[in-house]
């Protein structure tokens, strides 16, 4: 870095009053802070760019507009820190995120390149810009910073509103009416006219049995002595399954109709007498159960009729 | 740190800013790089600030927030109402003023 001295000044008075800055520009830990949150933003600024999924990039430059806000206060301006974190990071990227969630939040770039080389050439034109920029800033005579004591001296937040309201008060004002025509186009652009007149109940209805599909609700499963589970088909006056009466994914799976062998039997006589067994068995079990149960209560009834003694 | 340091930061962040524009196809995230590259510039209007030892940086750094908030504002809608016709964010199917 060549430093461009002024012809008329001598070294020493200019040593001096780079020292003088430096000393009044002292902040605390500021190299650490600086080394560190410039790493974060610079990675989280490329993985910004290289992430496929757009929500990613959303929560990485949500990470790089914070890491700057911390080196706004570093620098001596809380104002615009706060205003970074409060309007950048908590209003513009939220609206980001709101559109990302419309727009649909799966929406990747396609990887065909419309124009040939496109990401080399684009690569190679940012790392040329780079180099320009940074020979440009090698040539400048940045100098050491004055700091910011004396401007600040009535608080940051005061200083800037009376350079706002007085010496820029026209680009000011000129703001507020940016402000409002904003707000009016993203109305306009968002406003949609209604085309067709909204559906009622009635149209509706009419539209479902005009299509010519079962209008009303699809059958239930069926529910029997021994299967009551939504993968069992409902039985069909004529005894055969209807596979209606199942969920499609359920009815893929397996041959429903094939559950309904155990009921129907070989023959309709076998069926019944199955199911005449399978009853017999379930009160035998049934009345057994009973009798336990009523034989522990009466055992417990009289012991406790006899602690009332 | 020298204000040197500072500048050097905010050139490498406006310059993925630029290379993110000029490589990515999805509308909302190359208007997120457009953000990263007002981010940067803010960076360095603050650092000029601190630099000369007056505010007057910090105003103008506070201007491009607003118009930089009313801009997404106004972009955002604007891509919402071409997603709407050609259910497509990319910035490759609009691209009917080409011809």
């Amino acid at each position: 870095m060549t430093a461009l001295v002024a012809p008329g000044s001598t070294a020493v008075p200019a040593g001096a009053a780079v020292l003088a800055a430096r000393v009044a520009d002292a902040q605390p830990g500021e190299a650490f802070l600086f080394w560190v949150l410039a790493a974060v933003s610079v990675c989280a600024a490329l993985g910004m760019i290289f992430m496929r999924k757009a929500v990613h990039s959303a929560l990485l430059l949500a990470a790089v507009m914070l890491s700057l806000a911390a080196l706004y206060a570093v620098q001596d301006a809380p104002f615009l820190a706060f205003v970074q974190v409060i309007v950048y990071t908590g209003a513009v990227l939220m609206l980001f995120l709101f559109v990302l969630m419309l727009v649909g939040v799966s929406s990747t770039d396609s990887l065909v390149e419309t124009i040939r080389g496109q990401r080399l050439w684009g690569t190679v034109a940012a790392l040329g810009f780079l180099v320009l920029l940074v020979a440009g800033l090698g040539n400048a005579s940045l100098g050491d910073s004055a700091g910011l004591k004396q401007a600040n001296a009535e608080g940051n937040v005061v200083g800037l509103a009376r350079l706002l309201f007085t010496k820029y008060v026209f680009a000011f004002e000129a703001t507020s009416a940016l402000l409002i025509t904003a707000a009016l186009g993203a109305m306009v652009l968002a406003h949609r006219e209604r085309t067709a007149p909204k559906k009622t109940q009635k149209d509706l209805s009419v539209a479902r049995f005009k299509s010519g599909d079962h209008p009303g609700p699809l059958p239930g499963p069926g529910t029997y002595a021994r299967h009551n589970a939504v993968d069992m088909p409902a039985l069909l006056p004529d005894g055969t399954p209807s596979e209606l009466s199942v969920n499609p994914v359920i009815a893929a799976r397996e041959g429903t109709a094939h559950m309904h062998s155990d009921l129907h039997g070989e023959t309709e006589q076998q069926a019944l007498e199955h199911d005449v067994e399978a009853v017999r068995a379930a009160t035998a079990r049934g009345a057994g159960a009973a009798a336990e149960g009523r034989a522990v209560v009466r055992s417990g009834g009289v012991s406790e009729g006899e602690g009332d003694r | 740190m020298s204000p040197g340091h500072y500048i050097a930061l905010s050139a490498i962040l406006f310059t993925i800013g630029g290379l993110g524009v000029l490589v990515r196809r999805n509308a909302i995230v190359v208007f997120m790089c457009v953000e990263l590259m007002l981010n940067a510039t803010n960076l360095a209007f603050v650092t000029f600030a601190r630099m000369h030892g007056r505010l007057d940086g910090q105003i103008i750094a506070f201007f491009v927030m607003v118009v930089a908030a009313a801009e997404v504002v106004v972009g955002l809608a604007i891509i919402m109402t071409i997603f709407r016709t050609r259910r497509s964010s990319s910035v490759d199917d609009a691209n009917l003023l080409k011809y």
